[in-house]
């Protein structure tokens, strides 16, 4: 046969798997990105047991040929909780390229010493470093380095690079990790902190440690992903979800993992863009403890520009900026009888929900409860007839202010926005809310998460300071605009599909030659 | 409404006084973050530092100012070494032929509150609980030093390689034009000694407790949140302040010009300001503040926006749309408020067309203090 029919071509689709504290989510969806079919389940204490049982569930239910699945995109709270827990993280050395200057603050300074202990044993300060307009602060010693390199070997599983000034120069950072897998060996994994962060020395050095801690963590969960989805037949290319919005190939996380860490809610927010058509929208994701309220703009989650911490550690490398407020659908509800006051929250029953609501026959007033009383929402075989409907009525007025004035704070201007609402507790929600000019409500808004983790776009971005006494500002965004493009191809993108998405500068003060701080990011499809 | 007397320096101190000196910094002066961690370090190395009252100083005691110049996002990155915060102390005293015996900031808003504390711990010298704006400027010439025709010079600079610059100055507009060539040269950002003072002129011209009023604000700060009080109505109290504002931002406008962030943050008022606007003037620090169109609080006099709930200071650089904020102000040092002092650091100087008119005056004319 010369000719095939296209109809008869066959469907390939993807799987997106979303982890998260609760539960953990999957959808299946074609090649036009159209969702067939969508699983919950709880998440599990060994976090693959989840992930396997969702594959299984979504295989079984949707009846698609796991021959025909070619993308597997997982997006996961591992590499989050293994910092905040302290556990599995992996042991790493540091070399910062920077003495003379930053001698005031070793490294580790802000640490407590029982992380510093697990993850840094051996953290070195070398000769070296750049100016904020890329001149050479003062040259390498090599045999400095080397000796530093010799010190750690057998007591480090990865080494972490962090150079003053390496985000306006590369060269040095580049020229250490040869020096170290010189000493240490071709395979030893290392970070190179102007791939992590931004301008702020600590909080790069910071993020790349992390970094380096959390190689083994991520290296489990991309062998079990992979086990599991071989389990039921898939031979899938596996990408795994960064914060930003966009995916990464696997090989690639392995070696970013601090990348994959807050990507739920911003899985969420390109969940809702896609569902919604929208592209530049409030997303209010209303789980069972919180609601997630992201900005979409330009169909991606804006960035917070604020030092994040992790797990009491100062970084600087981007998150999503994302408000969160204490009200989900199991979030308690109480009559303060002597004040006569009614409160809500911030205390939630959490996933247990369904046994503890007063409407399925539990003894807690929650806030799903007081949604199905004021028909926001059909619960079958819900008991409503008990509930106080004035209590009911107080309580909702107290979740709707609370949820308008967080809405408020995420605007970027006075203007009524675009709400999107997603997630299992967006019932909770009135059909009108102040400042708000629409509110949408998606088919699959409670697997927007893992819809979002599905929806394939890989992403490059820089950051660098240019001076407008030497170029013009529009060459300066240029040459930005193109490191961000080589970035994006670099992570999988398919270099005519590339985009940037995000383009912005920031002048800063007390520099000579008007320096400009330039932020660029690219993304295209796979 | 000192209730003990502050005369060490520990690193709990240290961290009170990095929030007191943030509000004090009135949005500028650059994050005291770094300053912070590196007082912490070398209090841990060192041992805490001594603080003497200026009234305690000998007539003939020699004391020096040091402080950091340059961009506060540079200092971020190329954080200082521990060399370059000692070489100017030793160049000023190989200039004068005699011994330090006291250092002190220059200014207390911001990260330069901290920066002595460097220096005083490895020199093992004390810190004077005073300093020479009250707050944070940006120019070298913005100190009450400057007001009192105190002799700069000598000046005396480094930078992390070791390189030092010795300079003489006519006055400090002459110094500012030098200090800042000097610190485009290494690298944008340098440690510096001016103003090498005796006791007598530490005590006639610098503004005293500054030191112990950052810790004093930060301790505020910290115990409102164990206390669960409203901070900003403690603050108000412990700084004869002013409650300015409340509302949001809706609107910041940056540009930049000369090297300086310019700018104009507009707020729509809640609560009783609901139904007025207020527009903050920037340019590093808040410098003037108008209601519907009228000033409520011009430099010299101090702005600090504050977060409405913690009440945790907001610097110019991270104000965002939709912040919920109080704004406060506080009266400058009376210093500030003759002739010299408006026209060194008035509103005209800053280029804004507005008569300087205290603060207390435009309360009153308002309807008394809120």
């Amino acid at each position: 046969m010369s000719h095939t029919n296209v109809d008869n071509m066959e469907e390939i689709y993807r799987i997106g798997i979303d982890v998260g504290g609760t539960n953990t989510d999957a959808a299946l969806l074609d090649s036009k990105l159209n969702t067939i079919h969508t699983i919950k389940v709880h998440t599990t204490s060994d976090v693959n047991e989840g992930i396997t049982e969702s594959i299984r569930r979504l295989l079984a239910e949707s009846s698609v040929n796991p021959a025909q699945i070619r993308y597997a995109m997982l997006g996961t709270t591992h590499c989050t909780n293994a910092i905040v827990e302290r556990k599995h993280l992996g042991k790493v050395g540091l070399i910062r390229i920077g003495a003379p200057a930053t001698t005031a603050v070793p490294p580790l300074a802000d640490w407590d010493d029982t992380l510093k202990a697990t993850v840094c044993p051996h953290a070195y300060v070398v000769h070296g470093g750049y100016e904020y307009d890329g001149r050479t602060i003062v040259e390498m010693d090599e045999e400095e380095i080397l000796d530093c390199f010799l010190k750690m070997k057998g007591e480090v599983e990865a080494v972490a690079i962090c150079g003053v000034f390496s985000p306006v120069n590369t060269s040095q950072e580049k020229r250490v990790e040869e020096l170290a897998k010189q000493v240490l060996g071709a395979d030893m994994p290392v970070t190179l902190s102007h791939e992590i962060g931004s301008i702020g020395l600590l909080e790069r050095e910071n993020a790349s440690l992390l970094n380096g801690a959390l190689l083994n963590v991520i290296a489990g969960v991309v062998k079990g992903f992979e086990e599991a989805l071989h389990t039921y037949g898939i031979d899938a290319s596996l990408y795994i979800c960064q914060n930003d919005g966009t995916l990464m190939y696997s090989e690639y996380a392995l070696r970013y993992p601090i990348l994959t860490i807050a990507c739920g809610p911003t899985n969420s927010i390109r969940g809702a863009a896609h569902l919604s058509g929208l592209n530049d929208a409030l997303v209010v994701d209303i789980g069972g403890t919180t609601t997630d309220i992201g900005v979409l703009m330009q169909g991606f989650p804006r960035q917070s520009s604020a030092a994040v911490e992790i797990g009491g550690i100062r970084t600087n490398f981007r998150m999503p900026d994302i408000l969160s407020i204490g009200i989900g659908g199991g979030t308690i509800v109480r009559l303060d009888e002597t004040q006569d006051q009614v409160t809500v929250g911030p205390d939630s029953v959490g996933y247990e929900l369904l046994k503890r609501g007063l409407i399925f026959g539990g003894d807690t007033l929650t806030a799903t409860d007081v949604a199905v009383k004021l028909n926001r929402y059909e619960w079958k075989d819900a008991q409503t007839e008990a509930l106080d409907e004035s209590i009911c009525k107080r309580a909702d007025e107290i979740i709707t202010r609370d949820i308008e004035e967080a809405i408020d704070r995420m605007k970027t201007s006075s203007d009524p926005v675009d709400v999107i609402l997603v997630g299992g507790g967006s019932i909770l929600v009135a059909d009108k809310l102040e400042g708000v000019s629409r509110i949408v409500r998606p088919d699959h808004y409670d697997a927007a998460n893992a819809i979002g983790a599905a929806l394939g776009e890989v992403s490059g971005e820089t950051e660098r300071i240019y001076s407008l006494d030497e170029m013009s500002y529009d060459e300066a965004k240029e040459d930005a605009r193109s490191h961000a493009i080589e970035q994006a191809v670099l992570a999988g993108a398919d270099r005519d599909t590339v985009q940037i998405v995000l383009s912005e500068d920031i002048p800063i003060a007390y520099l000579p030659g008007n320096a400009l701080l330039v932020k660029v990011k690219a993304a295209g499809r796979l | 409404m000192r209730n003990h007397k502050l005369t060490e320096l520990n690193e709990q101190a240290v961290q009170y006084i990095a929030v007191g000196a943030a509000v004090l910094g009135t949005g500028g002066g650059g994050d005291p973050h770094i300053g912070k961690l590196m007082a912490m370090e070398a209090i841990r190395k060192y041992g805490p530092v001594r603080l003497v009252s200026p009234e305690d100083l000998e007539d003939d005691a020699l004391v020096v100012p040091i402080s950091m110049i340059g961009a506060p996002t540079v200092m971020n990155e190329k954080i200082p070494s521990i060399q370059q915060m000692i070489k100017p102390l030793d160049m000023i005293e190989k200039e004068l032929g005699r011994k330090v015996s006291a250092i002190m900031p220059i200014e207390v808003g911001g990260g330069n509150s901290l920066v002595p504390v460097i220096t005083a711990a490895e020199r093992n010298i004390p810190i004077v609980d005073a300093d020479a704006m009250g707050r944070a400027f940006p120019e070298s010439q913005m100190v009450t030093f400057y007001l009192d025709g105190i002799d700069c010079s000598p000046i005396t600079m480094a930078d992390e390689r070791g390189n030092g610059v010795l300079m003489h100055a006519i006055d400090g507009v002459w110094e500012e034009r030098m200090a800042r060539a000097v610190t485009i040269q290494m690298g944008g950002s340098a440690s510096i000694c001016d103003y090498p003072v005796t006791g007598a002129q530490v005590k006639q011209s610098a503004i005293p407790h500054t030191l112990t009023l950052a810790y004093e604000i930060g301790k505020t700060l910290f115990e409102s949140k164990e206390l669960k009080q409203n901070p900003i109505e403690m603050l108000l109290k412990q700084l004869n302040g002013y409650a300015l504002f409340q509302g949001k931002a809706v609107d910041i406008r940056r540009r930049t010009e000369g090297g300086f962030t310019r700018g104009e943050a507009i707020f729509e008022g809640t609560d009783a300001k609901k139904g007025r606007t207020m527009t903050l003037f920037f340019q590093n620090e808040f410098l003037l503040a108008t209601e519907d169109g009228h000033s409520i609080a011009i430099t010299p006099d101090l702005i600090s926006v504050l977060d409405q709930d913690t009440g945790m200071p907001i610097t110019t650089e991270n104000l965002k749309y939709g912040a919920r904020v109080s704004v406060v102000g506080f009266p400058c040092d009376p210093k500030w408020r003759s002739p010299k002092g408006l026209e060194t650091v008035g509103p005209q100087y800053f280029g804004y067309d507005a008569p300087y008119v205290p603060i207390e005056q435009l309360a009153a004319e308002k309807g008394g203090a809120e």
